[in-house]
């Protein structure tokens, strides 16, 4: 017999394991809980949605009272139109590719900033918030300055990243300090945020001259990121920002796995008490978490303004800071899980828009979609149980309640 | 009323934790099931009280086979438990926490509290158990909560009552007034199942003895003729020596002072209360007390996880009062915290993350900006062999070793390098002899090689054990200052319970 | 870890305490500056507060208030309770204290905001009770899943879902069919939060935002799919305001508290109740007990998750029973995201009433009082930006759940309850 003790004499708490304990530590990989089932969660969610889609159908639905046949067949044929339009729309051509990058850079930065708060325990739902505030901080540097392009970019990108960081900071230290818990504070700074951008883009400092609604002056364009297969076509916008996001993962997974900060972020993250007992500094660290996390959402922000939009609109990053939660889940909290969920979530939204353009479904249902790839990818069990396969049960925990 | 158990097995992933247990008892008499730290007495008991269910193997009551789906059936069968673990709301009335689960109510579901009130009064006066059912549990001494337990057990009508480690949390004062209690509720026809793994005890008073060995009965004894030597060595598997080796102490210079510490706790009162002593270089001294009486705080503030109001903390001539943890782990203080899920690991991390968990900031697991994880498991490597910590590797998570190897885990690092002073708070609790054993040689070693030892234990035999000198603390302050070779436990008791 | 049981009476203050209190003050302090500066000199004549409508039976006089005057003596007082807090501190009554200095500060500003002109003091504070609504059922709906032991971060979820719901049934079925909808489909969603968290071990804050972008998806996408093509299903009726015979000719009470319509009413009895249920019978014990310490509750036989179950779920039919009050009980019609943030303020409001109904309900009146401000005051000519007006209630619930939850212990134990 081992020497392990029976669970009744180990402490009765379940362990506070890491989010994901199979991915943060030195990287083992299980095909099961990394690939398989976010796989089929992403199926399962599709499902779902098809019904929701033929719930929306109101004609349709009347037809069912009739003749079942025939709204059987309309159903399907709606259902499959709508996905085989959004499937175009995500890859089915060079623009369509084009778009899902585009779009892709901004959920991946995004994405990060929350798959570094879970590493670190924290909950940041204050992506969108942060997305703005360093937007703007990018659009001051762009359209204020006028430097040649090797220093302008760079310069403008530093700017998006400290405007994020800042923002991130504050519930960072609030959590620390106070107690208050980062989902609210996080949350109702994304609303003041909206509210102060709404407010920037009406002074004049701001406001594009001669405008009476709320739109900024234009970025540069030695601080915009610059297209790379325009040459091919003036129609494919993908730019830099693609480029970025990779190489800004790549640099996050460094800094999470390899380096001391990141065994700093995820101790915390694991066990605040443990890694005040080891000596760090917690409150430090809550805010530095919050801080790259703001950071790395205020690049995706930036991605917006020097990158796809040029300028400044009221609420220009839209749900992104939304999606980015649900993908963080998707991509495990791992960079390069993020990576690759950013992209089909890219895809999910490019085609959306196709899909919106050229059926009569709305591009609202791909949201529907990613959170119903969260409540999937987040109850392990619901999946093993639906699709019976067998894999390390585990359940999330990354919250403790109020209480720091 | 007789109750037996029969062939009653467990088996979790990994483990059998019960193997064909056969057990019986009577009303009227006190079985005690002896075992160590992981012999699944405790499984064995929740299995009883419905809250397992047994893989194999069946209850019967008067000779009837009983199905338990939860304590609820337990409870309407006659079984009543006292847990470990207190199970007791903390915000709730005396009153109120006997009649939870069968509350009595006027109209519409209506609390009825008046008569909860009355009937604890009636059983608390039955026993001369002093309980008072209006006061809130959080501000009662675990003494007295222990009987508001009892009460709970008796207001249910319970036959047979199981105590699980009842002792573990009292003075030796407070022993000897529960073991009263138990003979008058035997007395009464109660029947008592009493579990523990302290031998001096099962010989004071049970009537029957049964022995638990990794999860089966290996035997039984009668107290008039069972000696404690004959009972360790069946309760471990080997002949144990119940005496801790080690030599004189040669105590040298200073290197912990302590001068008028006071430190306050969460709520604004004062946990430890105008404290001074001194560790020397080559001397263990031990902090004994019943849990709650400022020692948590104390070592906290040493650590310089709790901020001093008031005094200073002097390390090796340097005054330490409100440094961090990493200034004073940095000035050559190990210390092994008193929960070693909650602080002194992450559980979610290998062993290799564990090993290098405050020290990874420095040569060699890091140059200050990148860990260097080869070299951090090789160092893992190392201490796993040195430490004996039984594992199969050095990269699975701390979560899937046994409490013994979690702590040895815990051992192993702070005393894997030069210290000069260790603070070791329950270094042994809840864990096999065969760990204790280990632990308790690595500090009497670290004392001979020249560090300065504190233990802080609420386990009296283990301050004694270890001890060259002994500090007692009640109320936040030290109320007595001993050696081992001067004192006996009973007198410690008393000043554990605020004589002076 | 055990903490001390010893305290000492008075006398010693913690580090952080003593901390904290300077800190304190120093908001005091600030204020003081802030009012004498802004309000005090800033004001040239006087403001008038309006305290009956022209219909109301019996009439009380408006009394007229210089603002330089209201603001030179508010700031001394809170210069005073400055340097009080900083010498010595107001023990347990600091939240109290705070309470109304703060609500100086807010008596202040309003004069130097109406500053020459009249106000309807009555209008605001009866506008602030029925902001008051979707917080207090908000905040009633978040402590009955927290007295339990559950999170509910779904609660903005849930509003909006109530919202939408009482929005089409109200349109077609009626305002009654669209209340008991509403409630319905909250209780729904609870379900879902109570599957994931109780069944499935599910994180509880990231079930509680599944529910919320869950939501939030599905009725922008139903909105857009047919709400915008079809009016007629947007289009509920609107709850009207009754008064309650005799209480409601109390001069300004009256119409503040017994005119409203019935989900200000149905927010009394949801408080009574609650509050009485939590503490005085048999249900609530238990459901302390749960929540409190789950294996004490579990080890007398009372069954965890069917009490978690039974009230997330209720907790989920007050949620969305209080979302339908955005659409029948307001304006009638359904707009993407229009509960903006009520759920996390309801939530903010739990805290600050510390999990008990009545606290809840009074935290909700002062976000209720921010929210209709921001309303009141854009009528008014002030020279501060809407924008930063509406921002209030948000910055209020930071301040707030900065202010208070490190101090207020919750009442449960949060993890997921594993039955051995």
């Amino acid at each position: 017999m081992t020497d392990q003790l029976t669970p009744s004499e180990v402490e009765p708490e379940p362990p506070e394991g890491s989010f994901f304990g199979d991915l943060t530590g030195s990287g083992r990989i299980d095909w099961r809980s990394n690939v398989l089932i976010p796989a089929l969660a992403i199926l399962s969610a599709l499902i779902v949605g098809a019904l929701i889609i033929a719930l929306g159908d109101l004609d349709t639905l009347r037809l069912w009272r009739s003749s079942p046949g025939d709204a059987l067949g309309v159903t399907v044929e709606t259902v499959a139109d709508a996905y085989g339009a959004l499937f175009k729309g995500a890859l089915g051509s060079v623009n369509a590719i084009s778009e899902t990058l585009t779009r892709a850079a901004p959920l991946i930065l995004a994405g990060l900033a929350v798959a570094v708060g879970f590493q670190a325990g924290l909950f940041n739902i204050g992506a969108n918030g942060q997305m703005l505030i360093g937007g703007m901080f990018a659009l001051v540097i762009g359209f204020q300055f006028d430097l040649p392009i090797i220093l302008h970019l760079p310069i403008a990108i530093i700017a998006a990243f400290i405007g994020g960081a800042l923002w991130g900071a504050i519930p960072g230290y609030l959590r620390a300090k106070t107690g208050a818990h980062e989902v609210i504070t996080t949350i109702m700074l994304n609303f003041v945020a909206l509210r102060l951008v709404d407010y920037w883009l009406t002074i004049p400092f701001f406001q594009l001259e001669g405008r009476t609604d709320p739109v900024s002056k234009s970025v540069l364009e030695s601080a915009r990121y610059p297209e790379l297969i325009a040459f091919i076509n003036p129609r494919y916008r993908v730019h830099l920002g693609i480029v970025i996001a990779v190489l800004v993962a790549v640099g996050v997974w460094w800094l999470l796995f390899r380096s001391t900060i990141g065994f700093e972020f995820r101790a915390v993250g694991a066990n605040p008490d443990g890694a005040k007992y080891a000596g760090m500094n917690v409150v430090l660290l809550y805010v530095a978490v919050m801080a790259t996390a703001g950071g790395l959402a205020g690049l995706a922000g930036g991605d917006q303004v020097l990158g796809t939009l040029g300028r400044g609109t009221p609420g220009f990053v839209g749900v992104i800071g939304f999606d980015a939660i649900a993908l963080a889940l998707l991509g495990r909290s791992h960079p390069y899980g993020v990576v690759a969920a950013g992209l089909l979530f890219g895809g999910l939204s490019a085609g959306g828009q196709a899909m919106q353009a050229t059926t009569d479904v709305g591009i609202d249902i791909v949201q529907v979609i990613q959170a119903l790839i969260i409540v999937f990818i987040a109850a392990p069990a619901l999946i093993k149980a639906i699709y019976r396969v067998r894999a390390e049960a585990e359940s999330t925990q990354v919250s403790q309640g109020w209480a720091t | 009323m007789k109750l037996e158990l029969k062939g009653i097995t467990k088996r979790f992933p990994g483990v059998v934790a019960n193997d064909h247990v056969d057990l019986e008892i009577e009303t009227g008499e006190i079985l005690c099931l002896l075992g160590e730290n992981g012999a699944g007495k405790s499984t064995l008991m929740n299995i009883l009280y419905g809250l397992y269910s047994a893989d194999e193997g069946e209850i019967l009551i008067d000779g009837e086979v009983q199905h338990f789906a939860g304590p609820g059936d337990a409870i309407a069968a006659g079984i009543g438990m006292v847990h470990q673990h207190f199970m007791l709301v903390p915000v709730f009335t005396v009153a109120e926490n006997v009649v939870l689960g069968v509350e009595p109510t006027t109209t519409g579901g209506v609390l009825d509290i008046n008569e909860a009130r009355e009937d604890v009064r009636q059983i608390s006066n039955q026993y001369n158990l002093a309980v008072d059912p209006d006061a809130v549990i959080e501000d009662l001494p675990v003494g007295i909560q222990q009987r508001v337990e009892i009460i709970k057990v008796l207001f249910r009508d319970a036959e047979i009552l199981v105590f699980d480690e009842p002792t573990a949390v009292l003075t030796p004062q407070e022993v000897d007034e529960f073991f009263k209690i138990i003979d008058k509720l035997k007395d009464d026809g109660k029947g008592i199942i009493f579990i523990t793994h302290k031998l001096k005890e099962v010989l004071e008073v049970a009537d029957r003895i049964a022995v638990l060995r990794r999860g089966a009965v290996v035997g039984s004894a009668d107290p008039a003729t069972a000696t404690e030597s004959g009972l360790a060595e069946m309760m471990v598997g080997r002949p144990v020596d119940l005496k801790v080796d080690k030599s004189e102490a040669d105590p040298k210079d200073v290197v912990l002072s302590v001068k008028n510490l006071t430190v306050t706790n969460l709520f604004g009162g004062t946990a430890v209360d105008d404290v001074s002593f001194e560790v020397r270089r080559n001397e263990i001294v031990g902090i004994a007390g019943v849990q709650g009486n400022g020692q948590t705080e104390l070592v906290e503030a040493l650590t310089g996880l709790r901020e001093i109001a008031a005094g200073t903390v002097i390390i090796k001539g340097e005054d330490h009062t409100n440094s961090t943890p990493r200034q004073i782990h940095d000035s050559g203080v190990a210390h092994v915290p008193e929960d070693r899920q909650r602080s002194g690991l992450v559980l979610g991390f290998s062993l290799t993350e564990n090993f290098v968990l405050d020290s990874y900031y420095q040569k060699p697991f890091s140059d200050g900006i990148k860990m260097d994880w080869k070299r951090s498991r090789s160092e893992a490597e190392r201490l796993i062999e040195e430490f004996d910590v039984r594992t199969p590797s050095s990269e699975i998570p701390a979560s899937n070793l046994s409490g013994g190897n979690q702590q040895k885990v815990i051992v192993a690092r702070e005393f894997g390098r030069q210290v000069d002073l260790v603070i070791a708070s329950q270094p042994t609790r809840g864990i096999d002899v065969g760990s204790i054993e280990f632990i308790h040689e690595r500090i009497i070693e670290e004392r001979d090689a020249g560090a300065a030892v504190l233990i802080v234990s609420t386990e009296l035999d283990e301050v004694m054990a270890l001890s060259d000198r002994i500090l007692v603390m009640f109320d936040g302050k030290v109320v007595a200052e001993t050696k081992p070779s001067e004192t006996t436990n009973t007198e410690l008791g008393l000043y554990m319970a605020g004589a002076s | 870890m055990t903490a001390t049981l010893t305290q000492h009476a008075e006398g010693v203050r913690s580090p952080a305490e003593i901390r904290r209190s300077r800190v304190l003050a120093i908001v005091y302090l600030v204020l003081a500056v802030l009012v004498l500066v802004a309000f005090g000199f800033g004001s040239e004549g006087s403001a008038t507060f309006v305290l009956s409508r022209p219909g109301d039976a019996i009439q009380v006089g408006s009394p007229t208030i210089p603002g330089s005057g209201l603001a030179f003596v508010v700031s001394a007082v809170l210069a005073f309770l400055g340097a009080r807090q900083w010498m010595a501190g107001f023990g347990s009554r600091t939240n109290l204290v705070l309470a109304i200095g703060l609500g100086l500060v807010a008596f202040s500003f309003l004069a130097w905001a109406a500053d020459g002109a009249s106000f309807s003091l009555v209008g605001l504070l009866q506008e602030a009770m029925k902001r008051a609504v979707p917080i207090t059922f908000g905040a009633v709906s978040g402590l009955l899943c927290e007295r339990t032991g559950i999170i509910n971060i779904g609660i903005e979820g849930m509003l909006l879902a109530g919202a939408f719901t009482g929005a089409i049934v109200g349109s077609t079925l009626g305002a009654a069919a669209g209340m008991i909808g509403a409630a319905l489909v909250g209780g729904l969603l609870a379900v879902l939060l109570a599957v994931l968290t109780v069944k499935y071990r599910v994180d509880q804050i990231i079930a509680g935002v599944v529910i919320n972008i869950f939501v939030l998806g599905l009725t922008s996408f139903y909105t857009s799919q047919f709400l915008v093509e079809n009016p007629a299903l947007n289009n509920a009726p609107i709850m009207r305001a009754f008064g309650i015979p005799i209480l409601s000719d109390i001069p300004l009470i009256g119409p503040v508290l017994f005119d409203q319509n019935i989900f200000v009413y149905g927010m009394y009895v949801l408080v009574g109740v609650t509050s009485f249920a939590l503490f005085r019978t048999k249900w609530g014990l238990r459901t302390r007990a749960v929540g409190e310490k789950p294996r004490a509750a579990d080890t007398v036989g009372i069954h965890v998750f069917r009490m978690k179950y039974l009230n997330v779920i209720m907790g989920g039919l007050v949620a969305g029973f209080g979302g339908a009050y955005f659409t029948i009980g307001s304006v009638g019609r359904f707009d993407e995201n229009m509960t903006a943030g009520r759920g996390f303020i309801g939530l903010a409001a739990m805290i600050f009433g510390r999990w008990h109904p009545v606290g809840a309900i009074s935290a909700a009146l002062v976000f209720g009082l921010a929210d209709s401000l921001q309303v009141k005051l854009g009528i008014l000519d002030t020279p501060i930006p809407s924008e930063f007006l509406a921002m209030a209630p948000y910055l209020v619930t930071i301040v707030v759940v900065a202010g208070l939850v490190g101090r207020s212990r919750p009442p449960s134990d949060y993890t997921a309850y594993v039955k051995e």
